[in-house]
C-alpha cells in the first residue's frame, strides 16, 4: 500500500474522528452510568438533523439537476442560485390544510406516514458512516437493515388501503408487488457481498475491502462478480425507493399521485421525506457493499476523513439516481415485473454461483477471466432473450380477443 | 419464582394486545394490521433474548411477507366487507373449550421442558455463522425438503396462474 | 446489447447537462421580466390611433367614419362624433371623434377595425403588459390613452409605417397636383374671361 506520510498526521486522524471526539467530549460531561445511552442519543439526534438537512439539498440540486438536463434552468429565485427552495416548499407544505377523506379510516390513514419514516429513519442505525461512526454495530446489521426495508411496503400498503380511493388502492397494490420483486433481487445481490465476506455486520465488511494493492483499493466493484452484483443492486435500489424509471405507483399521469394521493399539506412532506431518506439510506448501504464505505478510492488518499467519503460516494449515487430520471421514460408495471423476474433475478442467481466460484478458485488471474466470461457471456444471452423481435410485435391481448 | 425484566412484561403485553386485536377487531384489514403487531412483539421478545437473527428474520419475513400476502389475500378476495352475522361464531363456547385444551397441552410441553434444558447462568452466543453452519452440517436435510416443497409451491402457484389463459373461451 | 440505449441516452442527457452552462443553445430559457424576447414585427395585441405631427388632437387621423365601430365583431369600440370640423393630412375638413373608446378586456385583436379603416387612423399596437387592478375602468382605453404618435407606429411596425406613409404621401401629391391643376384652370378660366377668348390652353 502506498499510503502518504501525512496520512498519520495527528491532525488528521483527529479530523476523521472529529465527530467521534466530539461526541464522546459531550458525553463526558455526565455521570458515568448515562453515558452510553447519552452517545447513543447523540448520534441519533445528529442523522436526524444531517439527513433530512440532505434531503433538502437534494430536492433542490434535482430539480435543478434535471432541469439542466431537460435545457432549462431550475428554481432560481428563492436564496442565491435557488437554494433556498427547499425553505419556501418546507412553509408551504406546513401551512396547507390536512385533509383526510371523510370515509378513510382515519387511524391507518395517520399512521402511515408515520411508519414509513420511522422505519426508514431506523435503517441509518447500521450504516457505517465515517471509521468508528456507526450508531450501532450489530452482528446481523445487514439483516436489521433489510427488516426495516421490508416494513417499508406495509406502510405503503397501509397509505393506499386507508385512502379509500380505487387510484390508490392500484397504485399502493402495484407498489408492493415492485417492492417484493426487487427486494429479492436486492436481498440475494447483498448476499454475494456477505458470502465473501463472511459476516453480517457492515463495519467488517468496509473493514474487509478497505485494503490495497498498490494504489488501488480492494473495493468489490471492481471485480466481476461485485460489478454484476452492484447493478443489479442499483436497478433493483431504484425500483425500491420508486424512482424513475420504475415510478409507475406514483406517476402523476397515470395514477395522479398513486399511493399518497390523497394526503397533503404535512403528511405528504413525510412521505416525499421518507422516499428520499429511503434513497439515501439504499445508496447507502450499496456504497458500503460495493463501493467501499469510507474507504478511500486511491491508497494516496486515506488523509482524507473517512467520513467526507462517505457521504460523497452517497452523494454521487444520488447524482446517478438524478441522472437516470432525467433520461429514462418510465416503464410499464408488466414491464417492470418481467424485468424483475425474467432477467434481473436469473442473473443475480448466476452472480452469487459465480461468487461462489470466485470464492473457491483462490487467489490468482484465473477467476477474474473464468468469472468475467461467465458473467459477460450471461448477460449478452439473457439480453438477446429478452430483447428478442416477438416482445416487439403486434400486442396481444388476453381477454379482448 | 423469578421476576423477569419489565421490559419483557411490555413486549408481552404488546404482543397479547397484537393478539386480541386480531380476534377482536371487526375490520379485516386492520386485524391483518394487528397480527402485525403481534408479529413484531414477537421479533422484539427474540431480540430481547438476545437472537438477533431469529429476531430480523422474523420481521423480514413475516412483517415484510406474510403479512404483506394476508393483505393481498384479503383484499383480492374483497373480504373487507362485514359478514352479515357478525364476526363471532355461535358456537364459541366449544371454541373456548378447545383453545383451552391446546393451551393446557402447551403450557405442560413448555414447563416440562424447563427442567430438560441445563441451567446456564449465561446466555450462549449464537453468531450467524453458527446458524449458517448448523444449517449446511446438521439439518441440511431439513432445509433441501423444505426448499423442496417451496419449488413445489412455486411450481404449483405458476401453474394455477397460468391455467386461466389456456381456458377455452 | 441489453443495455446500450440506456447508455447512448445517459450520455445524451449529461452532454445537455454539461452543455448548458457553456452554450447558449443548450440553456433556451428566458427568465422573464429580467430579459426579454423581442416581439415579432407583426405581433399585434390591442388598436391604437395614430396621430401625425406633434399635437394628437389636431393630428389625429381618425375622422369618425364609425366604420370600425360597426365592422368590430365583439363591439367593443364607441365613437361619438364631433359636432364642429377640423382639416386632415390634406387639408379637407373632416369631423373627428369626441369620443373614441375601446373597451379592451372585450377586445379579441382580430385586427378588423385596422383592416377596415380608410383613413389609416387605427393601428395594432404590441405592448401587452397591461395587468391592472382596476377590472373595469382601467381596461377601458379613452382616445387620449388610445393615441400614439406616428413614429412610434414606425418603431412597432416600420414595414408597415413606412407602406403606409408612402400611400398618404402618394394621395396627398394627387390632391395636390388636382388642387394644382384646379387653381391654374381656375387661373386660366378668371384671365380668359378678363380678356377676349383666345384659344382654350390645353386645360384639364
Amino acid at each position: 500500500m502506498i499510503a502518504t506520510p501525512w496520512a498519520t498526521n495527528p491532525f488528521f486522524v483527529n479530523l476523521d474522528q472529529i465527530f467521534v471526539l466530539l461526541r464522546n467530549w459531550l458525553v463526558g460531561f455526565l455521570p458515568a452510568a448515562l453515558r452510553p445511552a447519552a452517545g447513543v442519543l447523540l448520534g441519533v439526534i445528529a442523522i436526524v438533523c444531517v439527513f433530512p438537512g440532505l434531503f433538502a439539498l437534494t430536492t433542490v440540486f434535482e430539480r435543478k439537476g434535471l432541469g439542466r438536463i431537460q435545457n432549462r434552468i431550475g428554481p432560481n429565485r428563492v436564496g442565491p442560485y435557488g437554494l433556498l427552495q427547499p425553505v419556501a416548499d418546507g412553509i408551504k407544505s406546513l401551512t396547507k390544510e390536512d385533509i383526510v377523506p371523510l370515509r378513510a379510516n382515519a387511524v391507518v390513514h395517520f399512521l402511515a406516514p408515520l411508519v414509513l419514516v420511522v422505519t426508514v429513519f431506523m435503517g441509518f442505525a447500521v450504516l457505517p458512516m465515517g471509521r468508528n461512526m456507526v450508531l450501532v454495530d450489530m452482528d446481523a446489521g445487514l439483516l436489521f437493515f433489510f427488516a426495516m426495508g421490508a416494513a417499508t411496503e406495509l406502510s405503503v400498503f397501509m397509505a393506499g388501503w386507508s385512502s379509500r380511493n380505487k387510484y390508490s388502492l392500484l397504485g399502493a397494490m402495484r407498489a408492493v408487488a415492485q417492492m417484493i420483486s426487487y427486494e429479492v433481487v436486492l436481498l440475494l445481490s447483498s448476499v454475494a457481498v456477505v458470502m465473501i465476506t463472511g459476516s453480517l455486520s457492515l463495519p467488517k465488511i468496509v473493514a474487509a475491502q478497505n485494503t490495497y494493492t498498490g494504489v488501488f483499493p480492494h473495493w468489490y466493484i471492481f471485480t466481476p462478480w461485485g460489478l454484476a452484483g452492484f447493478l443489479m443492486y442499483a436497478i433493483a435500489a431504484t425500483a425500491e425507493t420508486n424512482r424513475s424509471p420504475f415510478d409507475l405507483p406514483e406517476g402523476e399521469s397515470e395514477l395522479v399521485a398513486g399511493y399518497h394521493t390523497e394526503y397533503s399539506g404535512f403528511k405528504f412532506a413525510l412521505f416525499f421525506l421518507g422516499e428520499y431518506l429511503a434513497m439515501f439510506s439504499i445508496s447507502g448501504l450499496g456504497t458500503t457493499l460495493f463501493l467501499g464505505g469510507w474507504s478511500a478510492p486511491f491508497s494516496f488518499l486515506t488523509w482524507v476523513p473517512s467520513w467526507i467519503w462517505f457521504f460523497g460516494k452517497v452523494m454521487m449515487s444520488i447524482f446517478v439516481f438524478i441522472w437516470m430520471r432525467g433520461t429514462l421514460p418510465r416503464l410499464r408495471q408488466d414491464q417492470l415485473m418481467n424485468f424483475a423476474w425474467k432477467f434481473v433475478l436469473p442473473f443475480t442467481l448466476l452472480n452469487l454461483l459465480v461468487t461462489a466460484l470466485w470464492r473457491f478458485m483462490g487467489e490468482g488471474w484465473a477467476r477474474w477471466v473464468v468469472c468475467s466470461v461467465i458473467l459477460i457471456a450471461a448477460y449478452v444471452v439473457m439480453g438477446r432473450l429478452e430483447m428478442r423481435s416477438e416482445h416487439f410485435g403486434r400486442r396481444r391481448y388476453r381477454y379482448a380477443e | 419464582m423469578r421476576t423477569l425484566s419489565p421490559i419483557f412484561y411490555l413486549l408481552a403485553a404488546l404482543t397479547l394486545a397484537g393478539g386480541l386485536a386480531t380476534v377482536l377487531l371487526k375490520q379485516l384489514v386492520h386485524c391483518a394490521l394487528a397480527v402485525t403487531v403481534a408479529f413484531a412483539g414477537l421479533a422484539l421478545l427474540f431480540l430481547q433474548l438476545d437472537a438477533q437473527f431469529a429476531g430480523f428474520a422474523q420481521i423480514l419475513v413475516y412483517i415484510g411477507a406474510v403479512a404483506i400476502l394476508i393483505v393481498f389475500a384479503i383484499l383480492l378476495t374483497r373480504g373487507s366487507d362485514l359478514p352479515k352475522d357478525g364476526v363471532f361464531s355461535r358456537s364459541w363456547p366449544l371454541g373456548l373449550v378447545i383453545a383451552a385444551g391446546v393451551f393446557a397441552v402447551l403450557g405442560w410441553a413448555v414447563l416440562a421442558s424447563v427442567g430438560a434444558v441445563p441451567q446456564q447462568n449465561t446466555v450462549p452466543a449464537v453468531t450467524v455463522h453458527d446458524i449458517g453452519d448448523a444449517l449446511v452440517g446438521r439439518y441440511v436435510l431439513p432445509l433441501e425438503i423444505v426448499a423442496l416443497l417451496l419449488t413445489a409451491a412455486t411450481i404449483g402457484a405458476v401453474i394455477v396462474a397460468m391455467h386461466e389463459k389456456e381456458r377455452p373461451r | 446489447m441489453l443495455g446500450d440505449g440506456i447508455l447512448k441516452g445517459m450520455a445524451e442527457t449529461a452532454r445537455n447537462f454539461f452543455g448548458s452552462f457553456v452554450s447558449a443553445e443548450r440553456l433556451t430559457t428566458v427568465e422573464y421580466p429580467e430579459q426579454r424576447i423581442p416581439t415579432a414585427e407583426n405581433a399585434r395585441v390591442f388598436p391604437f390611433l395614430v396621430y401625425d405631427g406633434a399635437d394628437w388632437e389636431a393630428g389625429m387621423r381618425c375622422v369618425a367614419c364609425q366604420i370600425c365601430e360597426k365592422e368590430c365583431p365583439p363591439k367593443c369600440i364607441y365613437i361619438e362624433k364631433s359636432a364642429d370640423k377640423k382639416p386632415d393630412y390634406v387639408g379637407k375638413q373632416q369631423f373627428y371623434p369626441a369620443r373614441f373608446d375601446i373597451d379592451v378586456s372585450v377586445c379579441m385583436s382580430c385586427q378588423i377595425c385596422v383592416e377596415v379603416c380608410p383613413f389609416e387612423a387605427i393601428k395594432m399596437d404590441t405592448e401587452f403588459e397591461l395587468a391592472t387592478e382596476d377590472r373595469f375602468g382601467g381596461l377601458l382605453f379613452d382616445r387620449k390613452e388610445l393615441s400614439r404618435s406616428n413614429e412610434y407606429y414606425h418603431s412597432i411596425h416600420p414595414t408597415e409605417a413606412t407602406e403606409v406613409d408612402a400611400r398618404l404621401a402618394e394621395e396627398k401629391a394627387k390632391v395636390e397636383a388636382k388642387a394644382k391643376a384646379a387653381a391654374e384652370a381656375a387661373a386660366a378660366k378668371t384671365a380668359a374671361a378678363a380678356s377676349p377668348a383666345p384659344p382654350a390652353e390645353g386645360g384639364s
